[in-house]
Order: C-alpha cells, then sequence, then structure tokens
C-alpha cells in the first residue's frame, strides 16, 4: 500500500469506482430500492442479462444477509453490508484488463501487487443462475468475484454478460489498511466531523442481529412468505392486455415478489426455523419464481431490444 | 521436416484442469495428424496459467499419395454393373483397364489420393480440436458460441522448417492464427512474434513466463526449501498443492512468512489446513518444536520491494483467517472441556438421512453395535460405547464447520480436552478409516469397535431404506464402507459372524423406524402395534403388525431379512475385488464362498488362501483333475440313471488293489479332513485330501466305472460320490477353472 495515490476513506473508494465505470460507458445506476443477498438480485443484473439487448451498467447495492449478523463484534462479518457490481453484456474481450485498471484506480497498483485470477464457479440456487469464473486475489486475499454468466432464471443468456462484484467493506478494509471494518474511515479522517464505519453502523449492526436471530414474527415471515408467493404468481397469470388494451407484461413487478420472497426465506432461515430438508424446498419455491419472470422477461423489449409502442 | 507449434492463449485456466488438458491436447492433434497421414518424431505439451502449448517435431511435410486398386465387374458383365461400379467408386470408363483375373477378364480401376500438405492438414485437425476440447466445464462468452474453459483470445500456428516460419492459417469464430502471443500480464504484457518452439520458450522467459508446469513444481520447490533452511526449518511435503500452486503462476517467487506467535498453539493440523485450503501457502515446520511456525506464499510476480508488500498484505490475511480458526478452537475447547453436552443436544437437529433419522439417532445406534462387537475385538464394551457417543460430537464443533475435512482429528483433540481415555480419544480420530486404499486400518481395539459399527451401521441402514449403490452412482461411498467393514476385519483377524452382527443393527433399525412411525398411530391401534413390537422375532411381529393392519411395518421387517442376505453378497463382492489385488483368484474365492460360516471373513479367507496355496502345488492340481473327473463321472451316471449315488460303497465289492487302496485311503482321509475343517486348520485339511491324489490317479487308470455289472458299477459310483464329499468338506472344486 504504497500508491501515493491511495484513497483515504471508504466512500472515496465508492467514488473512485463510480467514476472509473462511468468513464468506461457504464450507466451508473442507483441501488434497488429492495431488501437483497447480493448486487446480483438487482434486476439490472438478474433481468437485463436475459434476451439479446446490450447492456452496461455499475451501482451499489446494499445487501442484507441475517445470518452473517454479528452484533457489530466480528472484524470482518456484517449483516448488511454492501457490494459493487458491474454488469456488460455482450462482456468485451478486453474486461479483465478494465476489471485490472478499476483496482487501479482505487490504489491497488499490480506491478506491487500480486493479483490473481483464481477457479471459482459462481451458482446461485434461488435464481436458477451459473456461471463461470473466478475468485480475484491480491495478496492472498480475495477481492473480487468475476464471472461470465451462462443462465439465469434456467435460460441460456446469449450473448453472454460479464459480471463483477466487489466486496467493498473487505476491500476497502485491504487498501486503508484497517483491521476492524468498524475502524474504517467512512469519510476523510481529516473532515470536520471525521466518521468511521461505525458510527454510522454498529447500532444498527447490533440492532438488527438481536431482531434477525431472536425478535423477527417468524409466523408473519411465513405469511409474508406465502403472499409474496401468490402476488408473484397472480401478477405473472395476469393477462399481458390492460383495460385499455395496452400490452403490458409486467416482469418487474412480479419480479420484485420473488425478490421479497428471497429475503423473506433468509430471515426465516437466521431465526432457525427452517429445517435442512425444508430448506431445499424453499429455494426451490423461489427459484420457481425467478425462473418464471425470467420466461417472462426475455419476451419483452428490455431483452429483445424492441422499440416500445 | 517442419516443426508445429500451437499455442491457445486464454484467459485463467483452471489449475486443477491444467495437467489432463495438456495430455488431451497432445493427444488430439498427434492422433489426428497420424490419422490424415502424417508422421512426427516428437510431441510435448506445456501448460500456464493462461496458454496450453503443443509442440510436434520432425513433421512430415505432405501426407504420401495412396494408390487403391479397386476390382471391377468382368468385361462381359451387363452395361449396368458395369455403370453401378463407376458410379459407385466415382470414375468414368477411361480410367479402367482390362486385365485377366481367375474367372476372366475383369475390369480394374487405380483410385489415386494425391498427398496433402501438412499446413492443410493441422488447420483441420486444430480447428476439430479446438471445437470438440474435452474440458470438464466449458463456457461461452461475449456473443460468440465458441466453448473454451475461459475466454480464448488467441493462437499461434506456424510451421517452421529450414525456409522459415509460415502460419497455418484458420479463423475459428473470428479469432485468426498466427505466430505472436504475450509475456507475463503485468511484467511483460507486449505481443511478441516467435519463429518455432525454441524461439518461443525461450522468448518467454525473457518475458517472463516459465512455460514448463514441472521446471515452475522444482523451482518453487527448490526456493522454498532453501528460504524453510535458511531458518532452519523444512517443507511440509505436499505434492498434491505443489502442482496446484504451479498451475497457478506463471512467474513462482516464493516468499517465506512467520506465523505470528498468538496462533502457534492452534493444532498443526488446523494451521495446515487453513493456510491450504484458504490461502494455497505450504507449511514450514520447525523440527525442533515440531510444530508448524512458517509459510511459503508462492506470487507471480516480481516487485521492485522483493514481494514485501504481497507478503505483507498475505501476512494479513492470514492473521484473519488463523483469528478466526483460533476463536473457533477456543470457543470449542470451551464447549469440550465442559462435557460437550451442547453438542450431543445439538445433533438431534441434524438429519443424518430423512428415513433413517438424525445424527443423534445414528449415534445411538453405533453406541449399540459397538457395544456388541467390543468382546468380540478385545475392547471394553463400556469404553467403545463411550467412544462411539463421542467420535461424531466434533461435527457440531466451529472448527470442523469451517473445516470439513479435519472431522475425527478434531475430535480426538476435544474428547482429550473433555478427560476421555486416550483409547476412546483415538477413536474419535481413527473410527472414520480405513478411508482410501492408501488408508491405515485401525488396530486399538476400541477404535476397531467403532469403525466397525459406523460403517455397519450405515451399510444396513441405506439397505433397509432402498439406497444401495447402482452402477456408477454410489452417493453414500457405500461400496468404500463395504471395503473398509472387510479390512477392519482382516487387517485385525477379527472373528465376527457379520449376519448376526447385520441381524443386530436391523433389530435396532427396526426400533428407531417404529419409534418414529409410532406417533402416527391412533390409541387404539398404538396398543396393538407396541405388543407386536414386544414380540422377539421378526415373524411374531409381522403376525402383530398384520392384526394391526400396519403394513408398513412387515414391509420394514422383510426389507431388513432381504439386506442381511443381500448385504452379505455385497461383502463377498468387496472381498474379491480386496483378494483379488492380493492375487487371490477369484474362481477360488468362489469356490469357497458357500462353505458354511461364510458370514465370518476372517474364516472364509483363511480358506481361500489354503485353497489358493494348495493349488499352486503339484498334488493340488492333480488332484483337482481327479476331484473334477470324479464330479463328472457321477454327474453324468446320476442324470442318466436318474438317481443319487451318495451312499453304501463297500470294500468287499472292490475288484481291484487300486480300489481297495481308495477304499483304504479315503477311510483315512476323511476323519483326518473333518478333523482339520473343525479345528479350522486348512492347511492341515489340505494335506489331508492331498493324501488322496495318489489312489486316486491310480484308481481312474486302473479301474473301469461303467462295467456290466450293475452291483460293481453302482458301487464304485458310490466311491466316487465318497471322494466327491471329501472335496465337498473343503470346498466347491467345481468352481475352479483349469
Amino acid at each position: 500500500m504504497t500508491s501515493p495515490d491511495r484513497p483515504k476513506s471508504f466512500q472515496e473508494i465508492i467514488l473512485r469506482l463510480q467514476n472509473y465505470w462511468a468513464a468506461q460507458g457504464c450507466a451508473v445506476l442507483q441501488p434497488y430500492d429492495m431488501e437483497v443477498g447480493a448486487g446480483t438480485f438487482h434486476p439490472a443484473t438478474t433481468l437485463r442479462s436475459l434476451g439479446t439487448k446490450p447492456w452496461a451498467a455499475a451501482y451499489v447495492q446494499p445487501s442484507r444477509r441475517p445470518t452473517d449478523g454479528r452484533y457489530g463484534e466480528n472484524p470482518n462479518r456484517l449483516q448488511h453490508y454492501y457490494q459493487y457490481q458491474v454488469i456488460i453484456k455482450p462482456s468485451p474481450a478486453n474486461l479483465q484488463d478494465l476489471y485490472l485498471g478499476s483496482l487501479k484506480a482505487i490504489g491497488l497498483d499490480p506491478m506491487i501487487h500480486d493479483v490473481r485470477f483464481v477457479e471459482d464457479d459462481w451458482e446461485s440456487p434461488t435464481l436458477g443462475a451459473w456461471g463461470l469464473g473466478w475468485e480475484v486475489w491480491c495478496d492472498g486475499m480475495e477481492v473480487s468475484q468475476f464471472t461470465y454468466f451462462q443462465q439465469v432464471g434456467g435460460h441460456d443468456c446469449r450473448p453472454v454478460s460479464g459480471e463483477l462484484t466487489y466486496g467493498l467493506e473487505r476491500l476497502a478494509m485491504y487498501v486503508l489498511g484497517i483491521e476492524h471494518v468498524m475502524d474504517m474511515p467512512f469519510n476523510d479522517p481529516a473532515s470536520p466531523i471525521p466518521l468511521t464505519y461505525g458510527d454510522v453502523f454498529l447500532q444498527t449492526e447490533r440492532e438488527y442481529s438481536r431482531w434477525n436471530f431472536d425478535q423477527a414474527d417468524t409466523d408473519m415471515l411465513f405469511q409474508h412468505f406465502k403472499d409474496a408467493e401468490a402476488e408473484c404468481d397472480r401478477i405473472l397469470s395476469a393477462d399481458d392486455t390492460d383495460a385499455a388494451g395496452r400490452n403490458i407484461p409486467m416482469a418487474h413487478p412480479a419480479y420484485d415478489q420473488a425478490i421479497k420472497a428471497s429475503h423473506l426465506f433468509n430471515l426465516l432461515d437466521a431465526r432457525g426455523v427452517i429445517s435442512v430438508t425444508e430448506r431445499q424446498a424453499y429455494i426451490g419455491r423461489v427459484r420457481a419464481l425467478a425462473k418464471r419472470c425470467a420466461d417472462l422477461f426475455v419476451t419483452t423489449p428490455a431483452a429483445t431490444g424492441e422499440q416500445i409502442r | 521436416m517442419p516443426d508445429l507449434l500451437i499455442e491457445l492463449f486464454s484467459e485463467e485456466i483452471p489449475a486443477r484442469m491444467q495437467s489432463r488438458a495438456r495430455e488431451d491436447l497432445r493427444k488430439l492433434v498427434t492422433d489426428g495428424l497420424v490419422a490424415a497421414g502424417l508422421t512426427y518424431r516428437s510431441a510435448g505439451a506445456f501448460s500456464t496459467p493462461r496458454r496450453l502449448t503443443l509442440t510436434v517435431e520432425g513433421l512430415s511435410a505432405e501426407s504420401p499419395t495412396t494408390r487403391e486398386e479397386r476390382k471391377g465387374p468382368r468385361t462381359d458383365a451387363p452395361e449396368a454393373a458395369l455403370q453401378g461400379f463407376l458410379r459407385g467408386a466415382g470414375l468414368t470408363r477411361d480410367d479402367l483397364v482390362a486385365r485377366d483375373d481367375k474367372k476372366g477378364q475383369v475390369w480394374f480401376a487405380t483410385i489415386v489420393k494425391p498427398g496433402r500438405p501438412a499446413a492443410e492438414i493441422v488447420a483441420e485437425v486444430l480447428d476439430s480440436t479446438i471445437r470438440n476440447f474435452p474440458w470438464p466445464k466449458s463456457m461461452r462468452w461475449g456473443a460468440g458460441s465458441l466453448r473454451w474453459v475461459r475466454p480464448l483470445h488467441s493462437i499461434i500456428c506456424i510451421l517452421t522448417d529450414e525456409a522459415g516460419a509460415r502460419i497455418v492459417p484458420l479463423d475459428i469464430e473470428g479469432i485468426r492464427t498466427g505466430d505472436t502471443t504475450r509475456g507475463h500480464r503485468f511484467m511483460a504484457p507486449d505481443a511478441f512474434a516467435v519463429t518455432g518452439f525454441d524461439d518461443y520458450a525461450a522468448r518467454l522467459r525473457r518475458a517472463r513466463v516459465m512455460l514448463d508446469s514441472a521446471e515452475r513444481e522444482a523451482a518453487i520447490r527448490q526456493e522454498a526449501a532453501n528460504l524453510a533452511f535458511a531458518r532452519g526449518w523444512e517443507i511440509v511435503p505436499d505434492d498434491g498443492l505443489l502442482s496446484e500452486i504451479a498451475g497457478l503462476v506463471e512467474w513462482p517467487v516464493p516468499l517465506m512468512g512467520v506465523i505470528e506467535d498468538r496462533f502457534l498453539a492452534l493444532p498443526p493440523e488446523v494451521l495446515q489446513t487453513s493456510m491450504k485450503e484458504h490461502q494455497k501457502f505450504l507449511s514450514a515446520r520447525n523440527p525442533k518444536t515440531g510444530r508448524i511456525e512458517g509459510f511459503v506464499t508462492v506470487a507471480n510476480i516480481d516487485t521492485p520491494d522483493h514481494g514485501d508488500t504481497i507478503l505483507k498484505g498475505n501476512q494479513r490475511v492470514l492473521a484473519a483467517r488463523l483469528s478466526d480458526a483460533a476463536f473457533f478452537w477456543e470457543n470449542d475447547l470451551r464447549e469440550a472441556k465442559s462435557g460437550m453436552q451442547d453438542w450431543e443436544q445439538g445433533l438431534k437437529s441434524v438429519t443424518f438421512q430423512s428415513k433413517l433419522g438424525s445424527q443423534a439417532d445414528r449415534i445411538t445406534r453405533i453406541a449399540a453395535l459397538a457395544r456388541e462387537i467390543a468382546p468380540l475385538v478385545g475392547a471394553d464394551p463400556d469404553m467403545a460405547e463411550e467412544a462411539a457417543r463421542i467420535a461424531k460430537l466434533d461435527l457440531r464443533s466451529a472448527m470442523v464447520g469451517e473445516f470439513p475435512e479435519l472431522q475425527g482429528t478434531m475430535g480426538r483433540y476435544y474428547a482429550l480436552e473433555a478427560g476421555k481415555d486416550a483409547a476412546v480419544a483415538d477413536a474419535a480420530r481413527d473410527h472414520y478409516s480405513p478411508l482410501g486404499p492408501s488408508d491405515a486400518v485401525p488396530t486399538a481395539p476400541v477404535s476397531v469397535a467403532v469403525a466397525l459399527a459406523d460403517k455397519l451401521d450405515t451399510l444396513t441402514g441405506f439397505w433397509a431404506i432402498d439406497e444401495k449403490p447402482t452402477g456408477s452412482k454410489d452417493p453414500f461411498a457405500l461400496r468404500r464402507a463395504a471395503l473398509g467393514v472387510v479390512r477392519l476385519v482382516l487387517g485385525n483377524a477379527i472373528r465376527i459372524s457379520l449376519s448376526e452382527l447385520m441381524h443386530t443393527i436391523g433389530e435396532v433399525h427396526l426400533d428407531f423406524f417404529f419409534l418414529r412411525q409410532r406417533e402416527h398411530f391412533a390409541d387404539s391401534e398404538r396398543q396393538l402395534v407396541d405388543a407386536g413390537f414386544e414380540k422377539p422375532d421378526y415373524a411374531q411381529k409381522i403376525k402383530a403388525f398384520e392384526k394391526a393392519s400396519f403394513p408398513e411395518g412387515t414391509a420394514f421387517i422383510n426389507a431388513l431379512v432381504a439386506m442381511e442376505i443381500d448385504l452379505l453378497s455385497f461383502f463377498h463382492d468387496r472381498l474379491k475385488v480386496f483378494l483379488k489385488d492380493q492375487g487371490i483368484r477369484h474362481d477360488v474365492i468362489d469356490a469357497v464362498l458357500n462353505m458354511p460360516g461364510n458370514d465370518d471373513l476372517t474364516l472364509l479367507v483363511n480358506r481361500a488362501t489354503a485353497l489358493s496355496d494348495f493349488l499352486k502345488t503339484d498334488d493340488g492340481t492333480n488332484l483337482l483333475q481327479g476331484l473334477k473327473r470324479a464330479a463328472n463321472i457321477l454327474a453324468q451316471a446320476e442324470e442318466k440313471d436318474g438317481v443319487e449315488y451318495s451312499f453304501g460303497a463297500d470294500p468287499k465289492y472292490a475288484e481291484t488293489d487300486q480300489e481297495r487302496a481308495l477304499f483304504a485311503a479315503l477311510g483315512q482321509a476323511q476323519p483326518a479332513i473333518s478333523a482339520a475343517m473343525q479345528a479350522e486348520d486348512f492347511p492341515a485339511a489340505m494335506s489331508a485330501i492331498a493324501a488322496l491324489r495318489a489312489p486316486i490317479d491310480a484308481f481312474f487308470d486302473a479301474v473301469q466305472i461303467n462295467t456290466d455289472s450293475q452291483i460293481l458299477r453302482r458301487n464304485r459310483l458310490n466311491l466316487l460320490s465318497q471322494i466327491r464329499a471329501a472335496g465337498a468338506a473343503i470346498a466347491d472344486f467345481n468352481k475352479i477353472e483349469g
């Protein structure tokens, strides 16, 4: 970390990534406004990786993994954290170089670090998706996931999207030389009001850990799961044509319900009320929803590239 | 004679796939070239994370012209026949010459296939090799449809001879062959052209790429040893890891790091596993302390700060990993010290298999069985039961949750921490063994008892619910478990009746099955079933279940009964495979397989070994012939006469000395054989029957069995049946080949 160009804070790393990928021509989107387990769930990745219409987007996605909560005590583990996500379709031939450029942009010079692409195939049973790629190592630490999507929602990806996912906290801790996530400067430490990651998130980590593990009302969550599943089904089964005769299939509203079901399942899992055998069944139910959303999405203009009339 | 150079330059190829890919590339290309008529002197394949390379030396410049003569119809054959021949061979009448043949004048044609230049053939072969490459997993990328292990970027394909290098032109989905490649991703990223393999390898080296994985491996091994030596340490050998690392770097730069003192109290297995699995570090051991105190990480780059930043980074990552491990270790030790009740409790909610209940149920069964087995293997029953109860508790420990491969290893540490006897703790570690062919068989009695109980519980359970291995599918590793039982029994010369054990554990399975079902009964039915359940044997239980209309119970019992027979033959199959590797022929095993006590594998093998040794002697081979001859003559006579000759041979009807001698020899041999068999002294039984060889041979030489005198004939056949019986007391000699 001898680079003179070293970022000073968590947010500076995010800003540099935003600028870098904007300069590469990505649409810099905002986080999806729903609870998700990973940046991949954002429809900008899941749905837009389907169909033939070219696409390039980058965004931060707040991600929630209730079972990873540690009351803010574990130096690396959080139930709420940030992922930086880049998705480009079709994957450009120089995607590895573009990615390495982004490391440079945040102060990781590959001439003094050891950057390696180590086999790691990606699979999301809940999304019915898989791809091949690597985890990227920097000096022995995993700093990103790099995946060429082969299938999403049970559909072959043609063309193939390239997906990059950066675990922002871990990456930033490495770049900034921080041992405990809560000690990481969120803004510039020289600011009039310097804030650490702990100042922003320690209390929420504690509160959500308690709620996730002990308090969440499981009967209600089970009911919400059923509701989301039913609503998803209802939306997908609705007539594509509305009362005014317009053809408007509703892939995205249906997909929102699939995301909801997925998050509710994660909450129930954290509460320990889903047995090992039931687990597979629940994952299968979410996958069935995601798959049907994908089936519908591929027929819509955002996938085919046709004009909306 | 040109040389061929092919390089397939791609994004990073998974390390584990590289060695197979080298071999596939060499084979597919050279086989293709040879099939097209080319020859070559030698070929070699190489790989780095980013390239697969093939060099073929001394390739023929073109395939030879081939001539094939085809015989057509006779010259006086109808016109239609001639036209048919011409059409089929793609010829015209001008191509034909008439020659005399045996049957008259016949049309002949010579079909000439001109040779083709090597470049044309190479292009075809390479195209098909790339499109059909057998990667374990391949992918598409961008907008293309070509499949490769990761995106393929460029291809070198050149033929080099005295005149220089020529590119073999080929375009595969937009990737055109050329003569350029690139060096190390960071240290020498620019493209450069090459003129042949030697030039290529030399330029790559200048561009910081060591092409040969064997050389990279050797360089890492050497440098790591040097680094360790400088500190008075030694590298823990791990060839698999070394070759994986060699597949992750083009330019290996080993760097040595020190494990912080605060982590040195962790068990060495934990340090080594964590460093290997997560970080691909080699472990360095201090021979003075016997501990693992350092590591070697292998970077892929020379840096201006001589790897300082890289080493610091790796050290930090390792510290974070080991902090986790230390946290797990300390928490686990606390639980171990307090008696591991939480883990025991926790295993109740972990499903082993949905039809076989929880891990806790499984442990209860294993404990019951281990108790039964203990006296048979010289173990204390209380100790064996206790060992079985704690052997799997580490499955709930945080450390095993993180590193499943440490199951058992951690169990032993935790058992010791909980104050258990060393023999009990060792059983936690050893009861999974033997796992693979190179894994040692446990010999400590308590470990043996638990290891056997564990495997038998698994096997009987999966048999009872009809989840047997089929073909190549064996998801629960039942073949390995059965082989484990075989090796445990034979390795410790254990005398044990597998049928009895299978029956015992079958009853325990039934108890658990019943407990799971019981809650579904109405009260009135439950009384009936409960009553049935108290009956001592299966037949009575079945009757009671039928009265209670509980067909599932009957079905389960039937499955258990079938299991006892079917599983025994599964053990026999494993035994045959195992003994075949030990040099005992399968027909020899077949010959003893149905002898009494065949569920006692040690007995069975002693029998087979004695028989196998006997058959290698001169007496053995000759006696075998005599026995078979006797059996054949008897079988024919019995079929013809429709009776069985088995009784009443009388020496007073003996006509010849040879006949009398055989009576006498049998009179001596029979009690000697049965005494030896009784005493399970199989070599003695073999010598006793060997004494029959000479009298039998002499008898067959001198005596005609089928004489006109029915009395004499019957007496002789009955005498033969005594020979048959003497043989049958030892083995089924008819099964033996030759």
